[in-house]
C-alpha cells in the first residue's frame, strides 16, 4: 500500500479498502521508524490525524473532495503553515508559528490532503545537499536500500555501517527523502536553481519545476523572487500531474502569477512521442559529467529515436555563464529578502540591547548561518551604487541572453530538451562536506540552473541505478506553460525505463503486503 | 545672491486601504491595529498594487500638467530602521508614474493684497511609494516604541524643481498644491495630521556662478513654518558664506520654538540605498483611449483619458470663474478659495440675496472672515448661516436699516442665539426712521437748538425719554444733550 501511487491509493480510499486514518497512522509510524533519515523537522501528528478523520467522514458520506482527499503529504519547511512551526531550517525562525497558510498549502488542504509535517532543507533553501540546516543533514533513503548495500564494499568490520550514507542533494532534500521512503505520497519543495530536481534525481523520485508564474509563491519564503517556484515531488509522473492540477492558476495575492485560466489535465495512458522533436543541448555535456550518466543520456536519446521522434543536437551557447550570472542575481535578491529579519516583529531576537543597531547586528549574526551571511554580504556588494551597473545590470543582460538561447531553440521546431539532471549519483556525506556550500552549489546547479533563469518548466524522471546502486535521473525541459506536453513525454519515458522500487527494510516491515513491485534494472 | 529653493513633498493618498495591502488607512487608530501580515513584513507575503492609489497619482499628475508614463516601474530602496519592517521601502526610482509638469501659484506684491503676480514652478516628477511606520524614542526607559499603522500607506512624492527663491514662494506653492490635492480628493493634505509633509532644499549662489551646496531642511510642520524655515536657512547660508565659511551638504531640522535650523543627528555618512527592481511587481501599465485593448477587463485597467475627462475644476479655474461670474477682484477669489467652504458660502449668500456680489464680497471677506478668524472657527462652524446673512443683507438692500445698524445686527447674530435679523432689529430698535414727517420734525428741532432755542432741549429730553421708555436719567440726558449740541 505504501509503495502505491497516489491514484491507486485514492481509488483504494474511495472503495473503502483502506481508511484515511489508517493510511495516516501508517505514514506517521513509518516517519518514526525512519527518523534517522532526518527528513522531517516537524511532524504534525495531531492535526494530521484530525484531517484524516475529517477525510474519513467525507468518504463515508460518499463525498470526497477529489483525488487528493485523505492523501498524506509533506511540505518543505520554507512554506508558511498556519499553526505549525515554519523554520526554514534556521535559528532565525526557530519556534516561528506563522498565522497564515501559503496559497499552495491552503489549496492542498482545501482538497482534503493530510499534512503530515514540514520537511528538512538547507538553511533558507541555500545549498545543494540539504546538509546546511540547523537541524542537521538529511540522509538519502537509498543509503539504506538493499540495492546500495549490495554494491558497497565494506571497508572493515568495525566500520560503522552508517558512516557512508549518501546525501539527498538539495535544497529540498527532506521532501525528496520523505517521498522516496514512502512516508508520504507527494511533497512540496521549492526550486530556484534546481532545488527540487536535484534531490529528486538523487533520491529516485519525480521532481517537477513548473513554469514561473504558473503556481503561486504567496507564502513561500523567498530566496530569489524572480526565479523561485514551488516544486512537486512524487513517485510517478501521473501523481505530479494531479498535484499540479490542484495547485496551478492565478492567485490575486501573487502579482507574478499569470491571469490566464489553467485547465488541469490528465495524461494519456498511451503517450505518443513519435511526432516530437527532442533537442540534445551539447553544452550540457558539462565537465565532470560521469561516464555513467553520459551513457544513460545517450541511450535515452536512442529510445526516442527508436520510437520515431526526431532527435537533434542543439546549442544553448550561454549556458556556461549561467552559474556566475545566477550568483550575482541570487545573492542580490537574498541580501534584499533577508533584510526583514531584524528581530523586531518576529523570529529570533538577540539579548543585545545597547541600541537598535547593535540588536540588529547581533540578531542577524546569531540567526543566520555562514552561507546566508555570505550571500548577504556578496549581494550587498553587487548592489552598491558603484557596482550596480557592472554586476547587477550586466547579470540581468546575461540572463536575457540565456533565456533567448531557449527561445531560439524552441522556436526552431524543438519541442522538448533532454539533458542529465546531475553530474553524478549521490556522493557520501563525508565527501560532500569536504568542499564548501558555494563550491558545491556552483558545481551541482550547472545542469538545472538555466531553466530557472528562463522561467521554463523542467522535470527529473528517475531513470536507472548507478554502479553503486544509487538513483540517476534525466531531465526534460519544456516550453513555457506547456506542462502537458512536458509531462506527457516524461510519462512515456518513465514507462520505458521502469525504474526499480527502493527496497527498504523499514518500509517492508510497515507494509502489509500490498506492494507494487516493478521489474528492477531493466534499463541498462 | 541668488536663492534657490526646491521642495520634496510627500502627500498621503486618500484611500480606504494601503498601497500594497488591504489593511485600512485611518488617522489616530490604536497602535498596531491596522497592520496586515504584509505590513509587518511577515516572511512569504507579497505586495499587491492598490488601484485607487494609481488613480490618485494619475489624477494628480494630470492636474499638474505632467506626462503620465504609460509604463512605470517599482524599486526597493534599502535601509535599516525600526519603522521600516522589511528593511526596504517600495518606491519608484527608475521610472516614476508622472514627469515634467508645472504648478502655477500667486503671490501678493505688497501687503495689501491689492496686486497679485503669478509664478510657476516645474514639477520634476510624481512617484508612488510606501509610507513608513512611526517610531517613538523613550529615552527614560531606553526603548523605542514602534507603531506600524502608517507602514505601507500610499504616498505620492511630488518633487518641485529649485525654481523658488524664498519662503513666501515656497509657502504659496505648497498652499496651491494643497488646494489642488483637496479639490481632486487624491489627498486630504492636512499638514497637522501628517498627510502632507514638506522637505526643503535650499542653496545660494552669486549670479553667473554655479549653484551652491544645498542643505535639506526637514521637520517642517506647517506652511507658515515652511516660509520661516526657508528664509532662516537662506539667511544662515548667506551669513556663513560672507564669513568665509562653507556650506555642508547636510540635513537640518527646523526648530519651530527657536525659529532656526539645526543640524540633524549624523546618519553615519552617506547612505547607499542599493536600489534594486522590485521583483514581485510587474511593470505598471496604464492605458489611454487609443492603446486600450478591446477585450480588456475594465476592472484590471486604468485609463488615463477616462480619468482626465472626469477631473473636477482646479482651483485656478474656479477662481477665474468666480471673478468672471461675480465681478470680484482676483485677490478676492484667492481668499475665497483659501478658506475651506468660504466660496460655497459666498455663492449660497448670492443666491439668496438681491445685493450685488461686489458688495456681498465685502461682508464675506471683512465681516464674516474676521469674526471666524478671531474665534478660530471654520466656515462650517460659523454660527451665522448663509441664510441668515442673506436675510440681513436683504434688509440692508431694502433700506430697512443703515449699514452701521447692519454691523450691529451681525454682531448679535454671531452670538448664535437663534434670532433672525428682523427680530434683532425690532429688539434693538435699529430700524431706519424712514418717515419723512418724523425726520423733518427731528431736523427742525436740531436746527432750532443750534440756533439757540433752548426750549427745544426739553422736547429732545422728552423724545429720549420716550425712546428709552422712561428709563433714562433726565439730569444725565440733559447734560449729554447739552454736550452733544455744543459739539
Amino acid at each position: 500500500m505504501m509503495g502505491n501511487t497516489m491514484s491507486l491509493v485514492s481509488a483504494a480510499l474511495k472503495e473503502g479498502r483502506v481508511a484515511p486514518t489508517e493510511l495516516c497512522q501508517r505514514c506517521l509510524s513509518l516517519i518514526k521508524s525512519t527518523k534517522f533519515l532526518n527528513a522531517y523537522i516537524t511532524v504534525a501528528e495531531e492535526t494530521a490525524l484530525k484531517q484524516a478523520e475529517e477525510s474519513e467522514k467525507r468518504y463515508r458520506r460518499g463525498q470526497p473532495l477529489g483525488v487528493l482527499d485523505g492523501i498524506p503529504i509533506a511540505v518543505k519547511d520554507n512554506f508558511n503553515t498556519a499553526g505549525i512551526e515554519t523554520t526554514c531550517a534556521s535559528n532565525m525562525l526557530k519556534g516561528y508559528i506563522s498565522p497564515y497558510n501559503a496559497t499552495v498549502v491552503q489549496k492542498l488542504l482545501d482538497q482534503g490532503a493530510v499534512l503530515l509535517g514540514k520537511t528538512n532543507l538547507d538553511e533558507f533553501a541555500m545549498g545543494s545537499g540539504s546538509t546546511d540546516g540547523v537541524f542537521g543533514p538529511v540522509r538519502n533513503p537509498w543509503s539504506y536500500s538493499r540495492q546500495y548495500k549490495e554494491k558497497s564494499v565494506p571497508k572493515s568490520h568495525s566500520e560503522d555501517k552508517d558512516s557512508n550514507w549518501v546525501i539527498t542533494g538539495g535544497s529540498s532534500g527532506g521532501s525528496a527523502a520523505a517521498v522516496s521512503s514512502f512516508t508520504c505520497f507527494a511533497a512540496l519543495g521549492s526550486d530556484t536553481g534546481g532545488s527540487t530536481r536535484n534531490p529528486a534525481a538523487h533520491c529516485g523520485v519525480v521532481g517537477l519545476k513548473p513554469t514561473y508564474g504558473l503556481i503561486s509563491r504567496h507564502g513561500l519564503i523567498p530566496l530569489v523572487n524572480s526565479m523561485d517556484v514551488p516544486g512537486i515531488l512524487t513517485r510517478c509522473v501521473d501523481d505530479a500531474a494531479v498535484v499540479l492540477g490542484s495547485l496551478a492558476g492565478h492567485d490575486p495575492k501573487d502579482s507574478t502569477t499569470i491571469q490566464d485560466n489553467f485547465k488541469p489535465f490528465e495524461l494519456s495512458n498511451l503517450p505518443d512521442v513519435s511526432k516530437l522533436s527532442i533537442g540534445i543541448p551539447k553544452e550540457y555535456h558539462a565537465p565532470g559529467l560521469s561516464s555513467e550518466i553520459l551513457a544513460l543520456w545517450s541511450k535515452a536519446a536512442d529510445l526516442f529515436k527508436n520510437a520515431g521522434a526526431k532527435v537533434i543536437e542543439v546549442s544553448l551557447p550561454h549556458t556556461r555563464y549561467s552559474i556566475v550570472c545566477y550568483h550575482v542575481l541570487c545573492t542580490a535578491e537574498v541580501a534584499s529578502n533577508m533584510a526583514r529579519f531584524d528581530g523586531l516583529e518576529y523570529g529570533h531576537r538577540s539579548d543585545m540591547n545597547k541600541s537598535t543597531e547593535s540588536m540588529y547586528a547581533a540578531t542577524r549574526r546569531e540567526g543566520f548561518n555562514d552561507v546566508v551571511r555570505g550571500r548577504i554580504l556578496s549581494g550587498n556588494y553587487f548592489m552598491l551604487k558603484q557596482n550596480y551597473e557592472n554586476y547587477f545590470i550586466k547579470a540581468q543582460k546575461v540572463r536575457r541572453l540565456i533565456a533567448n538561447d531557449f527561445v531560439k531553440v524552441f522556436g526552431s521546431g524543438v519541442d522538448i530538451l533532454l539533458t542529465p539532471t546531475t553530474l553524478s549519483d549521490a556522493v557520501p556525506y563525508t565527501e560532500f562536506i569536504k568542499e564548501d556550500n558555494r563550491t558545491r552549489s556552483a558545481q551541482d546547479d550547472i545542469l538545472t540552473q538555466a531553466a530557472n533563469m528562463a522561467g521554463l518548466p523542467a522535470i527529473n524522471v528517475p531513470t536507472a541505478l548507478s554502479e553503486r546502486g544509487l538513483p540517476v535521473g534525466l531531465q526534460f525541459i519544456g516550453r513555457s506553460f506547456q506542462e502537458k506536453q512536458l509531462l506527457t513525454v516524461a510519462k512515456w519515458f518513465e514507462k520505458q525505463v521502469k525504474f526499480p522500487t527502493i527496497q527498504l527494510e523499514e518500509v517492508k516491515r510497515h507494509d502489509h503486503g500490498v506492494f507494487q513491485h516493478q521489474k528492477s534494472a531493466s534499463f541498462l | 545672491p541668488y536663492k534657490v529653493v526646491g521642495l520634496e513633498i510627500h502627500a498621503q493618498i486618500s484611500s480606504n486601504s494601503k498601497l500594497f495591502s488591504g489593511s485600512q488607512v485611518q488617522f489616530a487608530a490604536p497602535p498596531n491595529s491596522l497592520v496586515s501580515f504584509f505590513d509587518a513584513s511577515l516572511p512569504g507575503t507579497l505586495p499587491v498594487l492598490n488601484r485607487r492609489c494609481v488613480e490618485a497619482a494619475v489624477m494628480t499628475g494630470l492636474a499638474l500638467n505632467c506626462s503620465i508614463n504609460k509604463k512605470s516601474l517599482f524599486d526597493r530602496k534599502h535601509y535599516f530602521y525600526a519603522d521600516l519592517p522589511a528593511g526596504y521601502q517600495i518606491t519608484q526610482q527608475r521610472v516614476p508614474i508622472a514627469v515634467n509638469g508645472s504648478l502655477s501659484y500667486s503671490l501678493c506684491i505688497d501687503n495689501k493684497m491689492s496686486q497679485m503676480v503669478t509664478k510657476t514652478v516645474r514639477i520634476k516628477q510624481i512617484q508612488l511609494e510606501q509610507d513608513s511606520g512611526k517610531s517613538l524614542h523613550d529615552d527614560t526607559r531606553s526603548q523605542t516604541l514602534v507603531d506600524l499603522n502608517r507602514a505601507g500607506v500610499g504616498l505620492m512624492e511630488v518633487v518641485m524643481e529649485p525654481d523658488m527663491c524664498c519662503g513666501e514662494e515656497a509657502a504659496a506653492a505648497v498652499r496651491e498644491l494643497q488646494l489642488i490635492l483637496q479639490t481632486l480628493g487624491s489627498s486630504q493634505a492636512v499638514m497637522s495630521e501628517g498627510q502632507l509633509r514638506v522637505d526643503a532644499n535650499v542653496s545660494v549662489h552669486h549670479p553667473g556662478e554655479p549653484y551652491g551646496v544645498r542643505t535639506e531642511v526637514k521637520n517642517i510642520n506647517s506652511i507658515r513654518f515652511l516660509a520661516k524655515a526657508v528664509d532662516y536657512e537662506i539667511q544662515r547660508q548667506i551669513k556663513e558664506l560672507e564669513s568665509g565659511r562653507t556650506i555642508l551638504n547636510e540635513t537640518r531640522a527646523f526648530d519651530s520654538k527657536l525659529g532656526c535650523t539645526v543640524p540633524m543627528r549624523d546618519k553615519e555618512g552617506k547612505q547607499d540605498y542599493r536600489f534594486m527592481p522590485e521583483p514581485n511587481l510587474p511593470p505598471l501599465i496604464l492605458y489611454d483611449a487609443k492603446s486600450l485593448p478591446a477585450n480588456m477587463n475594465h476592472q484590471q485597467v486604468v485609463n488615463i483619458d477616462w480619468i482626465h475627462e472626469r477631473l473636477p475644476d482646479l482651483p485656478s479655474v474656479k477662481r477665474a470663474k468666480l471673478v468672471e461670474r461675480y465681478g470680484i477682484l482676483p485677490e478676492h477669489s484667492f481668499t475665497l478659495l483659501n478658506e475651506d467652504g468660504l466660496s460655497e458660502f459666498f455663492e449660497d449668500v448670492i443666491k439668496q440675496t438681491q445685493m450685488k456680489p461686489k458688495k456681498v464680497i465685502g461682508w464675506i471677506l471683512k465681516d464674516l472672515l474676521s469674526y471666524l478668524k478671531k474665534h478660530s472657527l471654520t466656515v462650517k462652524e460659523s454660527p451665522v448661516s448663509s441664510f441668515l446673512l442673506a436675510d440681513l443683507l436683504n434688509r440692508l438692500e431694502e433700506k430697512e436699516i443703515s449699514s452701521t445698524a447692519a454691523k450691529q445686527v451681525f454682531a448679535e447674530l454671531w452670538k448664535g442665539e437663534g434670532k433672525t435679523p428682523l427680530e434683532i432689529v425690532k429688539e434693538k430698535k435699529l430700524q431706519l426712521i424712514q418717515d419723512q414727517k418724523d425726520l423733518e420734525q427731528i431736523c427742525q428741532t436740531v436746527m432750532a437748538i443750534k440756533a439757540g432755542n433752548r426750549k427745544v432741549l426739553n422736547k429732545l429730553i422728552g423724545l429720549v425719554q420716550r425712546e428709552t421708555q422712561g428709563r433714562s436719567n433726565p439730569v444725565l440726558v440733559k447734560q449729554l444733550l447739552e454736550k452733544k449740541l455744543s459739539e
